[in-house]
């Protein structure tokens, strides 16, 4: 008997238990609307290209403690939650996964190139957490309507936008110095094959004689190009294209350089002018062409040297093309959030759709999350030619936005996407 | 496959020494981290999966040397001695424990060191990549050859290696000490008994072949993008060169990785979406012909 009374549950201890809960729970709804918004970013920090993933955590880090010392969103402040994939794609999916069920995350700002981006826009496809992909390039993953779904978004340069800028401007160079044979040495991957087939097919759309006599695809973070850069001089070009990137892009160029490679013959790089990429090659050819990814005098405004500034006084380093990438996806995401009131996906994915913020990237000083496909449109693109000095490219000319939307819509519908 | 381009290639004596040489670079690297694989396997039976490990701490090592001396010779020097350093440190606390184990214990016990050596290498020097570049000496115009281009630097990287592969065949067939190791490799209770202590000689051969990596990975800094993890690719590549060569065999390890350099330099200009593949043809053919390697010992 004296068990079953120790045990019970008495009217009276039934009324106390309610009244405490009653007192508590205001103060558990209001400890739940201070709970921090969790982002999950999935990433690269170490390897060869760990340089950008950092660069990316960076970036959105100084956009997040701005949002977060201007209040946040009513109180409730932003959390990165940023873990290393190592560049394996499988990987970026099991953390994109743990995030999302395990970490509570919100929110993923996918923080892979093209090879994990894949990987994590299946896994959101599935959960439904909206995502913004802050570093894919190729063009498939927003253009492709089959990969398009309500709550996947792009916050980067685009292959196709790059290719039809760079055509543009190959062209004119073709056009002044007679370089019809044309050869290319790209990653052997989804960016790499896409962006070189279009900057391509946007070569001959301007200048229709140019003849490519030979393609070399190394691997991914392929350490010796050796092969590649004799396959390539037995081809003897008059001009390379290559999208090449990051660490594999500066081993390259080492490598060219010492069989004299790009001597005579003109170079384009659409990853060249990256500051970590500018300042990792020893002999930065002089006259090499190359796409703009990230640089504080394009475009030339105050807002722009601001944020490189900025970065550089807080990591000592200065911000790559995946740092503005993901300054904007914080920017806009924020800028979502606070006109929503709110984290409902469904309400802050509509209010993505088809929005314009000022930016110091953006051509015309804004940049715009174009509704129909889900992604940036009116960033800054320009191509010029390297020094090797500070500021590194110089010549550059601004790319005709006009002209990429036409020309990406008759892409498009070719592809039958339109 | 481009044969077409492959045949003109093979019949345009330029291009038969742009490729030939290069092969040949690639080849001898290979070979240098391949012969300390094979070295090790032969006389102390263990497969050391953390041998690409050695040649990334190599290329940290020249490096770290370059930075504080400006010379490529003192790199090298450092990176080749650095490694057989941690090489012996490696066998003495760790790898003595697990001769004659099982394979999996080996696996186990090397996957750890690669582990560890790829955070060190983290910690000390960052997770980004670095680049030596060429040394301003030896930045030089290539050399025309019948009209082929062979690079200054590979020409004097070839020197080097081939150097190396020279006293390494010198010092294993002409020396008392490469008697004893070649003695060890067959019989090592029989060499135990004669007096030799095996324990500082395992140590010592696991130092030289850790030494090899090194030097591979010094050597190749100014071409190669220096990062943690840069030793699983070659490590691939080394155990594709010994498994064609024969376990155990040096003069096959050469063999095998001037047939390696050679498919790569020809195969990116017949086959370039198949030179990876066909590297693993190649091994999967001399698995079914000749099981025990092109110079391994064959099975009693």
């Amino acid at each position: 008997m004296a068990q079953q009374r120790n045990t019970g549950l008495s009217r009276r201890r039934l009324l106390g238990a309610a009244g405490a809960a009653a007192l508590a729970s205001p103060n558990i709804a209001f400890g739940q609307s201070r709970q921090p918004i969790r982002i999950g970013v999935p990433t690269i920090l170490s390897g060869r290209v760990a340089q950008l993933g950092i660069s990316s955590r960076n970036a959105m880090q100084m956009e997040v403690d701005r949002f977060n010392a201007a209040g946040g969103l009513d109180g409730r402040m932003i959390e990165l939650i940023v873990r290393d994939s190592r560049g394996t794609p499988a990987e970026a999916a099991r953390l994109a996964r743990e995030m999302i069920s395990s970490d509570g995350c919100e929110f993923i700002l996918d923080c892979e190139p093209s090879s994990g981006g894949f990987a994590v826009h299946e896994v959101v496809r599935e959960t439904g957490t909206l995502t913004l992909h802050v570093n894919s390039e190729t063009s498939s993953l927003t253009a492709d309507p089959r990969q398009r779904f309500w709550n996947a978004f792009r916050v980067a340069r685009q292959g196709i936008h790059d290719s039809i800028a760079g055509g543009a401007y190959a062209a004119s160079v073709v056009r002044a110095r007679n370089l019809r044979r044309w050869m290319t040495i790209s990653p052997d991957y989804a960016y790499g094959r896409d962006t070189t087939a279009e900057f391509l097919e946007y070569l001959r759309h301007f200048v229709p004689d140019v003849q490519v006599v030979g393609e070399t695809w190394p691997r991914l973070f392929q350490p010796d190009y050796t092969e590649n850069i004799t396959r390539l001089s037995q081809g003897r070009p008059q001009a390379i294209y290559s999208c090449l990137w990051a660490g594999d892009l500066v081993t390259f160029m080492e490598q060219a350089s010492i069989f004299g490679l790009l001597a005579n013959t003109q170079f384009f790089g659409v990853n060249l002018a990256d500051y970590t990429t500018l300042q990792q090659i020893r002999n930065l050819p002089r006259g090499a062409h190359s796409g703009n990814r990230y640089l504080r005098n394009f475009p030339d405004v105050p807002g722009n040297r601001d944020f490189a500034a900025e970065y550089n006084r807080r990591f000592n380093t200065f911000p790559t093309n995946w740092s503005w990438q993901a300054a904007t996806a914080i920017r806009l995401l924020t800028t979502a959030l606070r006109e929503v009131g709110g984290t409902s996906p469904r309400a802050v994915a509509e209010k993505l759709r088809g929005m314009t913020i000022e930016s110091p990237f953006g051509t015309d000083g804004r940049v715009t999350m174009r509704a129909e496909d889900q992604t940036l449109v009116g960033y800054a693109i320009g191509w010029g030619t390297t020094i090797s000095t500070d500021p590194f490219v110089e010549n550059i000319q601004p790319a005709d936005w006009n002209t990429i939307f036409r020309l990406e819509a008759e892409w498009k519908r070719a592809k039958g996407w339109l | 496959m481009e044969l077409t381009e492959l045949l003109e290639c093979v019949t345009a004596l330029s291009c038969v020494v742009t490729q030939v040489s290069a092969g040949l670079t690639i080849g001898m690297l290979l070979f240098l981290v391949a012969s300390g694989l094979t070295l090790i396997f032969g006389v102390l039976g263990l497969v050391n999966f953390a041998h690409g490990s050695f040649y990334m701490v190599g290329a940290y090592l020249a490096l770290a040397g370059y930075g504080a001396t400006g010379s490529f010779v003192a790199a090298t020097v450092l990176g080749a001695l650095g490694v057989a350093l941690l090489g012996l440190l490696c066998e003495r606390l760790l790898l003595s424990r697990i001769y004659g184990a099982d394979v999996l214990m080996q696996l186990l016990v090397c996957y750890a060191i690669v582990l560890i050596l790829d955070d060190v290498v983290k910690i000390v020097w960052g997770a980004d990549f670095l680049s030596m570049g060429v040394p301003d000496s030896l930045r030089k115009p290539p050399f025309v050859v019948a009209g082929g281009i062979v690079p200054y630097f590979y020409a004097i990287l070839f020197l080097v290696t081939a150097a190396i592969a020279a006293l390494l065949a010198w010092g294993m067939g002409r020396t008392k000490f490469g008697r004893t190791v070649r003695a060890a490799a067959v019989n090592p209770a029989m060499v135990s008994a004669l007096g030799v202590n095996t324990t500082a000689l395992y140590a010592i051969v696991f130092a030289i072949g850790a030494m090899l990596a090194g030097a591979a990975g010094a050597l190749s800094a100014p071409i190669r993008s220096v990062v943690p993890g840069a030793g699983v690719s070659i490590l691939i590549e080394s155990f594709i060169v010994t498994v064609i060569g024969g376990m155990g065999s040096i003069g096959g390890a050469l063999a095998a990785s001037l047939i390696i350099g050679l498919t790569r330099s020809f195969g990116s200009i017949g086959f370039p979406l198949f030179v990876e593949g066909m590297m693993f043809v190649i091994m999967a053919l001399v698995l079914l012909l000749r099981p025990s390697g092109l110079a391994g010992r064959r099975s009693p």
